[in-house]
């Protein structure tokens, strides 16, 4: 069963949600960001060029003109690999374990899985963020050591941040497949 | 609870049988590990199964039946695969089922058992969940999870969940054996049932690494034998050994091939890849090496340079002598001491002059000694760096003997500074109780004592301005230094072969897993798809970094900065444990 709804993230940018419900153990959450704007793109390729023009009428020497082209297209492209989040994934599968996972413009795709056993919980938190506070969902993960405590916290859609009535709607299903979880799992 | 079957991918195209593999129930999932396929005997096959579960210590067992239907209307086998339910018990029984051209399966587990709690249905849910058995097998988790040893059986804890299906594939080799050229009685299906993987190359290279090892440790031997006799640890030898660092590099470098060459074999997949590292490592070092020397002996580069060596030398003296000149006169339009001034002037000139003559008197042996050496090259690209830098060394050991001098001073004229000023308020430093306390002086103390201060702190600029310009030269020696070092660490301790590994066989060291849903139906069992997740190179990197040869800084910032303060004298490549004056 597939859904998609429209939201907006902390800066006020469109975001589209994309729940896919597979069965009553299994459901997939796909935040998709805002793509590249050409016009940023053009911005910038500009000023680093009338830059680079300037400095050309400066010292004369051609070479820094095919260096602003050199950086311009390494810029992108490492901009593009590594920094530029396109759709940030969450699956949820009862009894195996959370799964998130990062594609990036350029196709590269990045996955963490965590499994059931270490879950504690799924809550939504609140942060500081530069100036802001801001709601975000994280993971809880249990403590090897102590049965009650938490080792560590796990944001996810760390680079979409959506605000709280997308996290409300996500929080809701994922609290439902761990009930599910801990009903079947409580009876051997 | 949802039961998951891990079920590999090279059997969903396989023919009607029984599944066979282990069943972890903590975490109620069935592994499945092959298919037997008819006819078969089941004698045959509890026989098989008690052989693999010795020999691996994994409890194999058969988990259920696999039906894969290729003609229409097989009803009879149907009913005939249920009533192998009765011969081979298993607690719950898995009934996996696939239609011709279909790609959504049925799966059903039923369990014979009452269950204890009512109302939870005799039959459980199933999750499939497809593996690539190939992958899994060849692949090692990091962090590598202790899974406790067990006797028999399967006694292992659910301590992590995913490590269990990956220890329980690695573990059953002995399944995996026969392939289906094979006359035995049973017949299976697994990954290697079209034909044992197996390598020219490697089944020769693991044959002659015996004789290979033993040549080469024993050469190994004899060598480290030689350089630890009693000859080498005479006084004025050691002492020069233990600063060249060329000396260090090749000792850590004999380490290594001992390590590597050792008879003993690699206890755990960490320590083979570290042999493996430093095998590639020590491969490159010399091929590098070996380039380099034909660059130098090619077109006599070696020539050329040690013509240029003397030269070079003498104009770093004239460069220091213009401006040991330059301090001599107003430096910087600082007015200096005049007296203390000249003398410094004239005694770093001295020794100035000493050293262009020893240059000069070098001079005709320096192409045939530099020819030798640079034969060294060979050995390996570090040894020649490490070479390069005690040369740089050796030829500015004048600029070293300067900062000696000049720190030495400063640091005399700080402590008095700092005791007479303490006299001058009054003071006195208590070595008892390592504290500052007040003191009575008696007016001739107190007068000569202020003499000595006043005298001090107005040669004070002179001195510090000679100690200043001599220790920024020899921080910029320090600091060449300190490249080439940098550099031949970085050659020493990168683990080229498993950053190969890593670009070329991805799914050999696997930070763990990922899944995928594929596509789905309602009313038929979910199906997921595990892929392992690369480590990434930075982590690469760092778990299987080698030691490097120990040589950095022992301080911070903050406390050279100290040092330099009070003169104290710096010897940055010193490690903490070193005992030296």
């Amino acid at each position: 069963m597939e859904d998609e709804q429209s939201f907006s993230d902390i800066c006020g940018g469109r975001l589209a949600l994309q729940r896919r419900y597979y069965s009553p153990s299994c459901r997939e959450f796909c935040i998709s960001c805002p793509r590249l704007s050409l016009r940023s793109l053009t911005a910038v390729t500009c000023t680093v060029w009338l830059a680079a023009y300037g400095l050309f009428t400066l010292c004369e020497n051609s070479i820094i003109l095919s260096a602003a082209i050199f950086i311009t297209l390494l810029g992108l492209l490492g901009y593009l690999h590594f920094v530029k989040i396109d759709q940030e994934t969450l699956l949820i599968i009862d009894s195996l374990g959370i799964q998130m996972t990062s594609s990036y413009a350029s196709g590269k795709e990045s996955t963490t899985f965590i499994e059931m056993g270490k879950v504690k919980d799924v809550i939504i938190n609140e942060g500081i963020y530069m100036q802001k506070v801001i709601y975000y969902l994280c993971i809880l993960l249990k403590d090897p050591v102590e049965p009650h405590g938490i080792s560590q916290v796990v944001p996810v859609f760390q680079s979409a941040k959506p605000r709280l009535d997308c996290l409300i709607e996500v929080y809701r299903s994922c609290q439902e497949v761990l009930a599910h979880q801990k009903a079947t799992s409580a009876s051997p | 609870m949802v039961l998951k079957a891990f079920f590999p991918t090279c059997c969903a195209s396989a023919d009607s049988g029984l599944l066979v593999g282990r069943w972890v129930p903590e975490q109620t999932s069935a592994v499945v590990l092959a298919v037997v396929h008819f006819p078969f005997i089941p004698i045959q096959v509890k026989e098989l199964l008690a052989r693999v579960q010795q020999a691996s210590q994994v409890g194999v067992a058969v988990l259920g039946t696999w039906c894969h239907r290729r003609q229409d209307a097989e009803e009879s086998l149907g009913h005939f695969l249920e009533g192998l339910g009765a011969i081979f018990s298993h607690e719950p029984w898995l009934q996996l089922c696939r239609e011709r051209g279909s790609k959504f399966w049925s799966c059903k587990a039923t369990r014979r058992q009452a269950p204890t709690c009512p109302g939870a249905p005799g039959e459980d849910q199933v999750m499939l969940v497809f593996y690539d058995q190939r992958k899994v097998l060849l692949s090692q988790l990091h962090p590598p999870v202790a899974l406790p040893d067990h006797q028999a059986g399967d006694a292992v804890a659910g301590a992590g969940g995913l490590a269990a299906v990956f220890d329980t594939v690695a573990r059953s080799e002995e399944l995996f054996r026969s392939d289906r050229f094979d006359e035995g009685p049973v017949r299976l299906s697994h990954w290697q049932s079209e034909g044992v993987e197996a390598s020219i190359l490697a089944e020769l290279a693991k044959r002659a690494s015996g004789p290979i090892c033993l040549l080469l440790g024993g050469l190994l031997s004899l060598v480290s034998a030689a350089s630890a006799c009693r000859v080498f640890q005479l006084w004025p030898l050691s002492f020069i050994w233990s600063k060249l660092s060329t000396c260090e590099q090749l000792r850590h470098r004999l380490e290594q091939l001992t390590f590597v060459f050792s008879t003993q074999k690699a206890e755990n997949p960490t320590q083979l890849m570290r042999k493996a590292n430093v095998l590639v490592s020590v491969f490159l070092d010399v091929a590098l090496g070996l380039a380099l020397l034909s660059w130098l002996h090619g077109k006599d580069r070696i020539g050329h340079l040690a013509e240029a060596l003397v030269p070079v030398a003498d104009h770093v003296a004239e460069e220091l002598q213009h401006l040991l000149q330059w301090l001599m006169g107003a430096p910087a339009g600082l007015k200096m001491n005049r007296a203390l001034d000249q003398v410094l002037g004239r005694f770093f000139l001295y020794h100035l002059h000493l050293w262009i003559s020893y240059i000069h008197l070098m001079s005709p042996f320096i192409e045939r000694i530099l020819w030798h050496v640079g034969l060294s090259a060979c050995l390996g690209l570090t040894v020649a760096l490490s070479i390069l830098s005690d040369i740089i060394a050796l030829l500015t050991f004048h600029i070293y003997c300067f900062y000696v001098y000049g720190a030495r001073l400063y640091c005399l004229k700080i402590c008095g500074l700092s005791s007479l000023w303490r006299l001058f308020r009054g003071k006195k430093w208590n070595v008892l109780r390592q504290r500052v306390d007040s003191c009575s002086y008696d007016l001739d103390q107190l007068f000569i004592g202020t003499l000595l201060f006043t005298i001090l702190l107005f040669l004070l600029p002179t001195t510090a301005l000679y100690y200043l310009v001599f220790t920024l030269l020899r921080l910029l020696v320090v600091a060449v230094q300190g490249l080439i070092h940098v550099l031949v660490d970085l050659v020493n301790s990168l683990p080229l072969y498993s950053l190969g590994l890593r670009l070329c066989r991805p799914y050999r060291l696997a930070a763990g897993v990922k899944f995928r849903v594929l596509e789905h139906e309602a009313d038929r069992p979910l199906r997921l798809l595990m892929q392992i997740n690369p480590l990434p190179f930075s982590h690469v990197t760092r778990t299987y970094r080698l030691p490097s040869r120990g040589r950095h800084p022992t301080h911070s910032w903050g406390s050279l900065c100290r040092k330099l303060f009070f003169g104290e004298l710096i010897y940055p490549w010193r490690q903490k444990g070193d005992k030296r004056d």
